[in-house]
C-alpha cells in the first residue's frame, strides 16, 4: 500500500471536511431557492472519493456520475465556480448551462457530471480507450453508482473495456439506495463488484466509510490497470445521509439505519487517526475548520453574487 | 431435357453479381448442393451451390466476368451427351437493343434498383478536377475515409463487421489492411456500449467514425447520440467537443420490412448540437464525408444502401470538399421548385423529364445535401422565382424535413407563393414487407408528378 505521509493525513481531512461543508452550503442555498432543479448531495461518501484522489495521477482522467459536486472538489477544483455552476451563473464551470449535474473541466481532466444513469460508464471506457490508442500510461476512472448496476449499458461497456484491455477503473459506489429503491430490491445477487467476473474483470469490495480501506484497494486497482491488465472493478461499500436528491425526504429507511452509519462517520475517522498518530493537535484542527468553513461561506457569496449568463448566451456553445 | 443455371439474387439489394470463380467445369457431374461458383455481390463474395442435378453440359460466362444480371443463365446441365439448346451470345448487333429490354423488364419486375438517371447537375459538370472514371458511392465513401485516416492519425473507424468481414456493405474494404486493427475496429453487437466508448473518445481527442451497419440500430444507442454527443458542448459551456462521425444506410433497403427500413431524417434533424448530412451521388458523398469528418462537432452522416452501387464521376483531389450546410441546385427550373435530399433526387429527377415532356412544366430541383442546418436561402430564393413547392423525402410525413420546409417557406415567402406547399413522403405506416406493398409505401415517380401537378393546379 501507498505510503501516507503526515501531509496526506491533513490533506485527506481537509479535501473530505471540504466536501461536507460544501454540500451542506449547497442545501442552505437550495432551501433559500438560489440553486434550482435536481441536486445530489454527497454527505457521507466523503472517504470515496477522497480515498481515490490520493491514489491518482493528474493527468488520469476522471467521469462520474450526477452526484458530482463531492468529484469535483476532490479533483481540485474551485468551489466557488462549482458552486457558481450549482446557481447557474456565468462563472460556473459550464457557465450556468450545466447546472448540478453536468459540470467538466477539461483541463482538469474531469469529463462530467453525466445526468443519464449509466451513460457515463461507457463514455469513461471510452476516455480509456483514448489513452491507449494514444500510447499514454494514464487510466480513466469511471464511476458507478449501484443504481446504474442493473443498466444494460455497462455491461456492455464491461465486455468492451475487458475485450480491448482497457485502462479503466471502475469504482461502484454503493450508497446502499437508487433513489428510493434499495439494491437488494433492484439487484438480483447483491455482490456488485462480482458482476465483471464473466468478462474476466477482477472486482473487490471495500468499506467505503474507511478511507484507508479505500486507499489500498484503490492504490492496487490503479497499478493492475496502469500496467496494462485490462479493467477492474471496486465496489465500495458507502451511505449518502440525505435523500437521493433534495426533494427526497427519505422515508424509505429507518432513522437507525442512518444513525448507525453516522457512527462511522468517515471523517471522523480520519480526524482520529490524526490525533492517534500526533499529526496535529486538537486546535491545529480546530483551525482547518475554521478555514474550510470560511472558504465554502465565500464560494456562497461569490456563486450567489455572479452574474448570470448573458441572454445571448442562450445561443452559443451549441456549434464549435 | 437442358436446365439453366441462373444468376442467383444473394442479397436483398442485389441486382446483378460478379462471376469471380466457377468450382465446376463443363463435363462434371453436379449434384444437389454442390459448390459450383464464387459469385461476388454488392456485399460479398460467396458461394453458390446447385439445387438440380445433372452433367455441366455448357459455362455461359468466363472467370472474372461482372455485372451480369440476377435470373440470367450462367450455366446449363443436363443429360450426359445431350446437345446444348441455349444461344450462347446475341449476335453483335443486337446486344444493345437485348440489354435495353432486359433493364426495362428488370426495373418492373425487380423494384430494387433506384430509378436512376445518369445526369450529373451542372454544378458538377463545371467541376475541372472530375475524373473521367466513374466510381461507386461505396468507393467514394471508401476512398474518403482511407484519404482522411491518412492525413489524421486520430482518425479510426469502429462499428460491427467493418474490419475483418470488409463491411457489411463493402463501405469499409480494405480499411482494415491499409491502417491495422488499431485503426479499424470490429465492435461487438452491442450499440449501446461501443457509441457511448466512441463518444468519449471523441470527448478525449479522437476522431471517431462510428458505422452503425444500418441507422435503424442507432435506436439502441440513441441516448448517447443525443444526450451524450449533441449536448455536452453546451452543458459544458464550450469545454468538450465531440468530434464523431455516425454514418451508415438509413431508410429502406429492399423488402427488409418494418425493423429494418426506417427513415431518421427527421429524427435527428429535430436535435440542436447534431448536423445531419444525406449525400445522393458519389460526387457529393466525397465532399460531405470529408467535410463530416473534419468538422468538430457530431455529426449524422445518412447514407442509401441502394445507392451504394450508384455509379458517377467524383472530384479525386484529397482536399476536395462540400461545405456542411449548402443545398445544391441540381437543375435550374422555372415552373416549380422541388426539394429533396437522398435517394429521392433520383426518383425526383425522372419526374422532372416527365414533367416537361408530359406537361411542359420545368421544376427546379434543389438536393439540400445537409438536412441540418438547413440551407434555407436556397430554397427560398428558389421559391420566390418559380412560386410553387414540393418536397420529396422518403421520411414518414409526420414532422419530417418536409414540414420544416414548408413551415419557413410559408413564414418567409407567404406573398410568393401561388399554391399550398405540398409535400411527397412515404405512407404513414410501418413498412410493408411484400413487393407490391412495399412500392405503394416508398414515394414513386408518380406520387411526385401529381403533386406537381396539383401545385400547378393541372387536373
Amino acid at each position: 500500500m501507498k505510503k501516507l505521509q503526515k501531509a496526506d493525513y491533513i490533506k485527506m481531512y481537509s479535501f473530505m471536511l471540504k466536501i461536507r461543508r460544501f454540500e451542506e452550503r449547497a442545501a442552505q442555498l437550495y432551501g433559500m431557492g438560489k440553486i434550482g432543479g435536481f441536486c445530489h448531495l454527497y454527505i457521507g461518501q466523503e472517504a470515496v472519493v477522497v480515498g481515490i484522489l490520493m491514489t491518482i495521477d493528474k493527468n488520469d482522467s476522471v467521469v462520474t456520475t450526477y452526484r458530482d459536486h463531492g468529484h469535483m472538489i476532490a479533483r481540485g477544483l474551485d468551489p466557488k465556480r462549482i458552486m457558481a455552476e450549482l446557481t447557474g451563473r456565468e462563472d460556473g464551470y459550464s457557465a450556468g448551462k450545466g447546472g448540478s449535474m453536468h459540470m467538466f473541466s477539461k483541463e482538469n481532466n474531469f469529463y462530467g457530471g453525466h445526468g443519464i444513469v449509466g451513460a457515463q460508464v461507457p463514455i469513461g471506457t471510452g476516455i480509456a480507450f483514448t489513452h491507449k490508442y494514444n500510447g499514454e500510461k494514464n487510466i480513466c476512472r469511471t464511476y458507478i453508482g449501484d443504481g446504474a448496476m442493473n443498466n444494460g449499458q455497462v455491461f456492455e461497456a464491461f465486455n468492451l473495456a475487458a475485450l480491448w484491455k482497457l485502462p479503466v477503473l471502475y469504482i461502484i459506489e454503493n450508497n446502499k439506495y437508487g433513489m428510493g429503491t434499495s439494491v437488494d430490491r433492484a439487484a438480483a445477487g447483491l455482490d456488485l463488484y462480482k458482476r465483471g467476473e464473466a468478462f474476466g474483470i477482477p472486482g473487490e469490495k471495500v468499506d467505503g466509510m474507511n478511507i484507508f480501506s479505500v486507499i489500498e484497494a484503490a492504490d492496487k486497482a490503479g497499478k493492475y490497470v496502469r500496467e496494462g491488465n485490462g479493467p477492474y472493478i471496486i465496489e465500495v461499500q458507502t451511505y449518502r445521509y440525505r435523500g437521493h436528491s433534495m426533494s427526497d425526504p427519505a422515508k424509505y429507511r429507518t432513522k437507525e439505519e442512518l444513525d448507525n452509519y453516522k457512527q462511522t462517520d468517515p471523517i471522523e475517522i480520519v480526524k482520529a487517526e490524526i490525533l492517534k498518530k500526533k499529526i496535529a493537535t486538537n486546535d491545529e484542527i480546530e483551525k482547518i475548520n475554521k478555514d474550510t468553513l470560511e472558504e465554502i461561506k465565500n464560494a456562497a457569496e461569490f456563486a450567489t453574487n455572479s452574474p448570470f449568463p448573458k441572454d445571448s448566451e442562450l445561443y452559443t456553445d451549441v456549434y464549435l | 431435357m437442358s436446365t439453366e443455371i441462373l444468376m442467383p439474387a444473394l442479397s436483398p439489394t442485389m441486382t446483378e453479381g460478379n462471376l469471380s470463380k466457377w468450382l465446376i467445369k463443363i463435363g462434371d457431374t453436379v449434384k444437389a448442393g454442390d459448390l459450383i461458383a464464387e459469385i461476388e455481390t454488392d456485399k460479398a463474395t460467396m458461394e453458390v451451390e446447385a439445387v438440380d442435378e445433372g452433367v455441366v453440359l455448357d459455362l455461359l460466362f468466363k472467370e472474372g466476368e461482372a455485372n451480369i444480371p440476377v435470373n440470367k443463365a450462367i450455366a446449363i446441365i443436363g443429360e450426359p451427351n445431350e446437345k446444348v439448346e441455349v444461344q450462347k451470345e446475341a449476335p453483335i448487333e443486337n446486344v444493345i437493343e437485348e440489354k435495353k429490354i432486359e433493364k426495362n423488364i428488370e426495373t418492373k419486375i425487380e423494384n430494387k434498383k433506384a430509378d436512376i438517371i445518369h445526369t450529373p447537375s451542372p454544378k458538377i459538370e463545371e467541376d475541372r478536377n472530375l475524373s473521367s472514371e466513374e466510381i461507386t458511392m461505396r468507393q467514394a465513401l471508401r476512398d474518403t475515409m482511407a484519404e482522411e485516416m491518412r492525413k489524421d492519425n486520430k482518425v479510426f473507424i469502429l462499428g460491427e463487421e467493418v474490419a475483418e468481414y470488409q463491411g457489411a456493405y463493402k463501405v469499409t474494404q480494405g480499411l482494415l489492411q491499409e491502417f491495422g486493427k488499431e485503426r479499424v475496429l470490429d465492435t461487438p453487437i452491442s450499440e449501446h456500449g461501443f457509441t457511448g466508448l466512441a463518444v468519449g473518445a471523441a470527448f478525449k481527442g479522437l476522431r471517431p467514425i462510428l458505422e452503425f451497419m444500418t441507422f435503424n440500430f442507432s435506436m439502441q444507442a440513441i441516448d448517447q447520440i443525443i444526450n451524450s454527443a449533441a449536448k455536452t458542448l453546451y452543458m459544458s459551456g464550450g469545454q468538450i467537443n465531440c468530434p464523431i462521425v455516425f454514418r451508415g444506410p438509413n431508410g429502406a433497403a429492399a423488402q427488409v420490412a418494418a425493423q429494418h427500413s426506417q427513415d431518421f431524417s427527421s429524427w435527428y434533424s429535430q436535435v440542436p448540437g447534431l448536423k445531419v448530412i444525406a449525400p445522393s451521388t458519389p460526387y457529393n458523398a466525397k465532399g460531405l464525408l470529408r467535410s463530416a469528418i473534419s468538422d468538430p462537432n457530431p455529426v449524422i452522416f445518412l447514407e442509401n444502401e441502394i445507392l451504394y452501387g450508384l455509379k458517377g464521376p467524383v472530384n479525386n483531389d484529397v482536399n476536395f470538399s462540400i461545405p456542411i450546410g449548402k443545398a445544391n441546385i441540381e437543375k435550374e427550373g422555372k415552373d416549380l421548385t422541388i426539394v429533396t435530399y437522398s435517394i429521392m433526387l433520383q426518383k425526383s429527377k425522372e419526374a422532372a423529364l416527365r414533367l416537361k415532356e408530359e406537361y411542359n412544366l420545368n421544376a427546379e430541383i434543389i438536393d439540400l445535401q445537409t438536412l441540418r442546418p438547413l440551407d434555407t436561402e436556397t430554397i427560398l430564393d428558389s421559391v420566390k422565382k418559380t412560386n410553387r413547392l414540393i418536397t420529396v423525402e422518403e421520411s414518414w410525413p409526420f414532422g419530417s424535413v418536409g414540414s420544416e420546409i414548408a413551415n419557413i417557406v410559408q413564414r418567409d415567402a407567404f406573398d410568393y407563393l401561388d399554391s399550398p406547399v405540398i409535400k411527397v413522403n412515404s405512407a404513414d405506416v410501418p413498412m410493408p414487407y411484400s413487393l407490391s406493398l412495399e412500392k405503394l409505401y416508398l414515394p414513386q415517380v408518380d406520387d411526385i408528378i401529381n403533386a406537381a401537378k396539383k401545385v400547378s393546379y393541372i387536373k
